[in-house]
């Protein structure tokens, strides 16, 4: 192999890797859709995950909005009086943070805190066979761990963004109110006025797939994870890293389909 | 009631299983010998369908063990984990009554709560550590609880996994004569697998040992010291020179 080849060959391989990876997740993603169609459902394991993935991420999402909501406040400002248009700042603030910042940033928080907890513990199981011991229990592993992480998370998420909208929104009234000299209820009824079902409901839809994507990948690479210490934080670090690039890839591609619709 | 016959299986290019033949009759205890990384618990897993063999086959009853209903099958069968496999998550009596809460044979929650304080009484712990937590307790008490769970339902077969690793010899003691007890007042069928001679005097009817991937000997507990196999000689002896290297 030359020089020229060689790098094609890296390319080829990394190639070749990342489809296989794409195929091993599909098919993971599928085996789960298919378990929760199928009785059994344990509705203690998912009302567990629910107060874990969507009542325990609450303060996390909700200051990640109230500060975000503030800075965009603030920002929006500072680039709106540039043609003075200042007054936009209630409007845009409520799109940005219902339509995309919401969502996201609150996903990306909640990968970062879920994921990693989910990859982390089933990992654990894993190495210490636990996963076998609720196979010879005769409890199928993908029913009892997998599937209700997934469906709370993404039952869970949407409700988490809506909370986010609101104290995204508030935060930027805040800034609004005390620093930029807006009217309490003229940023109100500016922002009200001004948004329509679908910012919200487009933010939650996301927020649904973003959901999906953070149990998925947390529970896909707590199942795959190698042998020991070393073993679980690999699958810890991959189970946040995919969630976060898929999180924004997906958002890409959802922002586009809603922008064509 | 177990027969395994030319089973095989590779992990990329080391060859673990290279046709490995045993049966194991109803009601007998087979224990398995055999130096670290053999493949004695690939073999209990390949019983267990755990792990997925390349090539031969095994029949519990006469049927293939690839060809059951998985649930049904399972049911049959308890474990205890090398580690004890607990569920941290869950509280003592919910880890040994895990089965009889879920599934067709489904307990009401207060009679498996009786069933689990019972068979902990059974390997000997109070009912107060019910309510405990895996993380809570010692080794060996964990080692009794994974004990526990394994027989919670009352099964056919049983296989304990290094069921004495890591505990003093007392608690060693303890746990043999538990395992003994079990499966002579059960009549289960049992395989374990160990390394630990006195646990292999107490608990075995039959020892087979595991080595180069296949069954190098196989005979009654009485036959055992007996044997002129070189490999068994300096294995039960551990020796440090003979035909099992000792860097492997």
């Amino acid at each position: 192999m030359n020089a020229v080849t060689r790098p094609l060959a890296h390319l080829g391989h990394a190639v070749l890797s990342a489809l296989a990876s794409l195929g091993r997740v599909s098919r993971f993603a599928g085996a789960t859709l298919q378990h929760l169609v199928r009785p059994p459902f344990y509705w203690r394991e998912f009302l567990h995950a629910c107060l874990q993935i969507g009542w325990l991420s609450l303060p996390v999402v909700g200051m990640t909005a109230i500060f975000t909501g503030g800075a965009l406040a603030l920002q929006i400002y500072a680039g709106g009086s540039r043609f003075n248009a200042e007054s936009v700042v209630p409007q845009i603030v409520a799109l940005g943070i219902t339509r995309e910042l919401g969502p996201v940033l609150g996903a990306l928080m909640v990968a970062a805190r879920v994921a990693s907890s989910i990859a982390a513990e089933i990992g654990t199981m894993k190495v210490t066979e636990q996963i076998d011991a609720l196979t010879t229990l005769s409890t199928n592993p993908m029913k009892y761990l997998t599937v209700p992480r997934v469906l709370a998370a993404t039952l869970s998420m949407p409700l988490l963004v809506a909370v986010g909208d609101a104290l995204g929104i508030f935060g930027g009234y805040l800034v609004g109110i005390n620093r930029l000299g807006f009217s309490a209820s003229t940023y109100m009824s500016n922002t009200t006025g001004f948004l329509e079902f679908w910012d919200v409901g487009s933010g939650m839809v996301k927020g649904a797939v973003f959901g999906f994507i953070v149990a998925l990948m947390g529970c896909y690479f707590g199942m795959n994870s190698g042998r020991g210490a070393q073993g679980v934080g690999g699958a810890t670090k991959s189970a946040v890293v995919s969630a976060s690039v898929l999180i924004l890839a997906s958002n890409y591609i959802l922002t586009e389909l809603f922008f064509a619709a | 009631m177990i027969r395994i016959t030319d089973l095989h299986k590779s992990f990329d290019a080391n060859a673990v299983l290279r046709g490995v033949d045993l049966h194991v009759p109803r009601g007998e205890s087979m224990v398995i010998i055999g130096g670290s990384g053999t493949g004695k618990s690939v073999l209990l897993k390949c019983v267990l369908g755990l792990v997925k063999p390349d090539a031969g086959s095994i029949e519990v009853d006469g049927q293939d063990v690839t060809k059951v209903k998985r649930d049904a099958f399972l049911a049959r069968f308890g474990m205890l984990f090398q580690g004890g496999a607990l569920f941290d998550s869950l509280s003592v009596w919910q880890n040994v009554a895990f089965r009889l809460l879920r599934g067709p044979a489904k307990l009401p929650k207060a009679q498996a709560r009786e069933v689990a304080i019972e068979k902990l009484r059974r390997v000997g712990l109070r009912p107060e550590v019910a309510d405990q937590f895996p993380a809570e307790l010692s080794g060996g008490m964990q080692k009794r609880v994974g004990l526990a769970r394994a027989i919670a339902a009352e099964p056919e077969i049983i296989f304990f996994d290094e069921p004495t690793t890591g505990l003093d010899p007392i608690m060693a003691g303890v746990i043999n004569e538990l395992i003994r007890e079990i499966v002579v007042e059960m009549g289960a069928t049992a395989m374990t697998i160990t390394h630990d001679m006195s646990s292999v005097r107490a608990i075995a009817d039959k020892v087979a040992m595991l080595h180069g991937g296949k069954i190098r000997w196989t005979g009654p507990v009485g036959e055992m010291d007996a044997t002129s196999d070189p490999y068994v000689q300096q294995f039960i002896h551990g020796r440090a020179t003979g035909p099992i290297e000792a860097v492997r």
